[in-house]
């Protein structure tokens, strides 16, 4: 059962947050935080995706199937990430001869 | 209630069922959808981690105000999709065609400004393959940066391409009366698709243009 009408307020409050955080991460960038501007700038792009997907996707509300094809997107996704950084990072860790 | 029964395809028990069945075909094409930008986010990553200094050079030539205008421009863009699903719900032809017109409108606008943005980068000689000019430090480095930045800005401007194409079919039948509370699949899944172009957005704009831009040589 998917029948769910979010009102229009619940999309305005979402659609303010969601425009708050733009101008919070664009300001932050001004600034010279060392490694942690990449931390900052995906920290809030990471909380604008989850509002965008559960609200405006209605994910918050739907079928348990349809959460597991979401989560199970971000799952491959992390493993491509995960296991091509796990050989670019370690390259040149061992001293072997040639490298 | 003949939107009801003509509606329902046979091979569904019930209306509710053959939503569900639409939404979750929907959020599977997503699924191959993330992976595809998933490689290119993969390949982002990695030449980031080995060329920080360059990577850092080359985003600061992009202006932080127009890729924030942009974000604003289709977050707005998305919010109309967003109303445009509640008034398709809850029946309001009027309010629907309004919404529907408005997500184009932005739509079109962030195509506007990140053509123009394409443009610029142009004429500074910045775009690989076309004219590219830049030759101070690690310049084939930059030059890379700029390849993926096209590539990656590129795709996902074909995908809000495709979208404003989806929105438009919606639009003449929105105009010819099609959907109402009981049969209205079509404007939520191409909702889905429409903020899963706004999502891509959400990361591509942090990565390119906010958080290279204080990292310095070492």
């Amino acid at each position: 059962m998917s029948e769910h009408i979010v009102t229009k307020k619940q999309y305005a409050h979402v659609f303010v947050i969601l425009l708050i955080l733009t101008l919070t991460t664009s300001w932050a960038a001004y600034f010279d935080l060392g490694k942690l501007n990449v931390v900052v700038a995906l920290v809030i792009a990471t909380i604008k995706a989850s509002l965008v997907v559960l609200f405006f996707m209605h994910v918050y509300w739907q079928t348990k199937l349809t959460k597991l094809v979401v989560v199970s997107g971000v799952a491959w996704l992390a493993l491509l990430l995960w296991l091509t950084l796990t050989d670019i990072v370690s390259r040149g860790w061992l001293p072997f001869p040639g490298k | 209630m003949a939107n009801h029964t003509l509606a329902l395809r046979h091979q569904f028990d019930d209306v509710d069922q053959q939503k569900d069945a639409s939404t979750f075909g929907m959020w599977l094409f997503l699924a191959t959808e993330v992976l595809f930008f998933g490689g290119m986010f993969c390949c982002y990553t990695v030449y980031r981690s080995l060329y920080p200094a360059a990577f850092g050079a080359a985003s600061n030539h992009l202006s932080v105000i127009w890729g924030g205008v942009s974000t604003a421009v289709l977050i707005c863009s998305s919010y109309f999709m967003a109303c445009s699903v509640n008034s398709a719900a809850s029946g309001r032809k009027n309010a629907l065609i309004t919404y529907l017109v408005l997500t184009i409108l932005f739509a079109a606008t962030f195509l506007v400004i990140e053509m123009s943005e394409w443009h610029n980068l142009y004429t500074e000689g910045m775009m690989p393959g076309f004219n590219f000019t830049f030759h101070e430090g690690d310049f084939r480095h930059v030059q890379l940066f700029y390849c993926m930045y096209f590539s990656m800005t590129g795709l996902h401007a074909s995908h809000v391409t495709v979208g404003i194409g989806i929105l438009t079919v919606l639009l003449i039948r929105a105009a010819r009366g099609v959907f109402s509370p009981q049969y209205h699949t079509p404007v939520e899944v191409s909702g889905l698709y429409w903020h899963f172009v706004d999502l891509v957005w959400i990361y591509l704009f942090p990565l390119y243009y906010l958080v290279a831009r204080h990292v310095h040589a070492g």
